[in-house]
């Protein structure tokens, strides 16, 4: 891999730069680092997180500056706890192939459109001039693709949305975003994992849980899955709750 | 070993050293936010690791003890007292059965820990027993402690043991029990209300202009009330971008990230941060220095001063050996 660049973050973490722009090529090149970060130990590592562009990962120093002491010869001159996961991590992405990551899930997402769970439906759709059904068939019948979870628990950054429906965020945020609303952010789209306060344009709402404390992963979607909407009906949406219940 | 909540305070919360390795689900660490001052009450206690303490917040709780407790007390001075005595913090505390204890509102600094031995008994959620107050998870039932909650504690290891005998036998008939050795002076961070927190630049240093990275460094900025957990908001210079169109891809930020939203006025991402962020960070505490920010209140003044990396790499291995030399000694008082 060419072009991919190391910085530190504070003294606990050093961030991988893939690319400076979102798309998809950079981001299979995140994914792919990330699955080889699954695979193999990298010393010091704590956790780490991928996002649009980047990988940054989270070590413990200590721990590194204790391996430098019994891992090198005693003339060897002294580098910091950084520079050794950084020149650690320079020779795993020279021999890292240039072979793209494993296609992700595809996932389906029910999604009861408009009425009280949707209610800037009609906000979106006299925006574009274009009746909520359109609206709702546009949304639903997209290829989306997961390109990381943060913010908030399980919440994903879906790329894919058509640019006839992308729609400004609100002027004034709501302070209550019910769980499970899916909404409309400028060219994003997106369901809300837990009830936070929110700018987003919210046209619908699924009775799928994002995040799941109890499972493990804990987060619903995953960085590279492929998502769809499926709209459903107010009884499909109470079944759905049922069965979560 | 037990104690139960007569009355709550503002906002005390079961936490530990946080919810490691989820972040990649978009799950917050949280923990602690004195990761110092939750340490060291561990260590005092004869607990191995990050078991999980009381973290209160401003004004303490009132207590009652229900069974014999070895407790420790560090961080912000909340003035606790037990019948009619103070109870010293930075200290093992040998507490029986039946003794109130009442903490005050906090002077030199805002969050006060109380560990025992064994740790707070708290079931596991991904890994971890700190309360995520937002989520419903996590500690005591997923919330701030109220009147009549009941905590226990796990089974203690060898060290607490032998401590916890140890100081029993000294205390007799007294309702509590300290002896005349705890942290040392020069080991506690010093809690100010006008710190001077030194920081490496941040990932995105060069987006902001001359003035606003020169202003950063020479003048004070004030903790906002819009302060809390998940970060604090700081009012004083506002902070320019060099080019105000360019945006930030999101990306990871962590505890101690300052960030600068559009308006220019920074953010300080605490325990409770989320996992990545979308506006550019002009510096990054460095991670020795965390508790002074923690510890300030609203109104509080802090200056920022800019150190290189390698040092504030130095300074995290030689505080942990500090640290680890603490433990060794302090083991040999009651071995």
């Amino acid at each position: 891999m060419k072009d991919i660049q190391m910085e530190p973050m504070g003294d606990q973490a050093l961030i991988i730069r893939f690319g400076t722009v979102i798309d998809r090529t950079t981001h299979e090149k995140v994914r792919q680092f990330a699955a080889w970060l699954d695979q193999h130990p990298v010393p010091g590592m704590v956790e780490y997180i991928p996002a649009f562009t980047t990988v940054t990962i989270f070590y413990d120093p200590v721990s590194l500056y204790e391996q430098r002491k019994t891992d090198f010869s005693a003339n060897e001159p002294i580098i910091s706890p950084y520079e050794k996961l950084r020149l650690f991590l320079e020779a795993a992405l020279k021999q890292l192939s240039d072979q793209p990551p494993a296609a992700g899930n595809t996932v389906e997402i029910p999604v009861l459109y408009g009425g009280e769970m949707g209610p800037d439906l009609s906000e979106v759709a006299a925006y574009h001039q274009m009746s909520e059904e359109e609206v709702i068939r546009i949304h639903s019948e997209g290829d989306y693709h997961v390109f990381m979870i943060g913010f908030a628990p399980g919440f994903p950054y879906i790329g894919g949305l058509s640019e006839k429906i992308a729609t400004p965020r609100k002027t004034s945020p709501r302070l209550k975003i019910p769980k499970g609303s899916v909404g409309i952010a400028g060219e994003q789209t997106g369901v809300y994992s837990l009830e936070t306060p929110g700018g987003w344009q919210i046209i619908g709402r699924t009775p799928i849980s994002l995040f799941r404390p109890e499972h493990n992963p804990p987060s619903y979607l995953k960085a590279g899955d492929r998502v769809r909407f499926v709209p459903i009906t107010a009884e499909e949406y109470e079944a759905y709750k049922e069965g979560e219940a | 070993m037990s104690l139960r909540v007569i009355r709550p305070g503002l906002l005390t919360t079961v936490q530990d050293g946080g919810r490691v390795g989820f972040q990649k689900h978009g799950v917050i660490v949280g923990g602690v936010m004195d990761t110092f001052a939750h340490r060291m009450a561990n260590l005092l206690v004869g607990n191995e690791g990050s078991e999980a303490t009381l973290e209160m917040t401003m004004k303490g709780d009132t207590w009652e003890v229900t069974e014999d407790t070895l407790l420790a007390i560090c961080g912000a001075d909340m003035k606790a007292i037990a019948d009619g005595q103070p109870l010293p913090r930075w200290k093992p505390v040998w507490v029986k059965a039946g003794t109130v204890i009442q903490f005050g509102v906090s002077q030199h600094g805002a969050r006060t820990y109380v560990a025992i031995a064994g740790g707070f008994q708290i079931p596991l959620v991904m890994n971890s027993r700190s309360t995520y107050v937002r989520a419903g998870i996590g500690g005591y039932e997923g919330r701030a402690l109220q009147k009549g909650d009941e905590l226990k504690a796990d089974k203690p290891g060898p060290q607490a043991k032998k401590l916890y005998d140890f100081l029993r036998k000294q205390a007799r008939v007294a309702s509590f029990y300290a002896p005349d050795w705890g942290i040392a002076s020069e080991l506690m961070p010093r809690y100010h209300e006008q710190p001077i927190v030194r920081v490496v630049k941040g990932n995105q240093f060069d987006w902001f202009t001359r003035e606003s990275r020169e202003a950063f460094f020479q003048q004070a900025y004030r903790v906002s009330p819009q302060s809390d957990r998940m970060g604090y908001r700081l009012d004083g210079p506002l902070l320019e971008r060099i080019d105000k169109s360019r945006e930030l891809v999101s990306e990871a930020v962590t505890f101690g990230t300052v960030q600068v939203p559009a308006e220019g006025n920074p953010i300080v991402l605490l325990a409770d941060r989320q996992t990545t962020g979308g506006y550019p960070k002009i510096a990054q505490i460095i991670s020795v220095d965390l508790p002074l920010i923690v510890q300030t209140k609203p109104g509080d003044a802090i200056r920022f001063r800019e150190i290189g990396h390698q040092e504030a790499e130095r300074l995290l291995i030689e505080r942990e050996q500090l640290i680890r030399q603490a433990r060794l000694g302090m083991q040999l008082k009651y071995e």
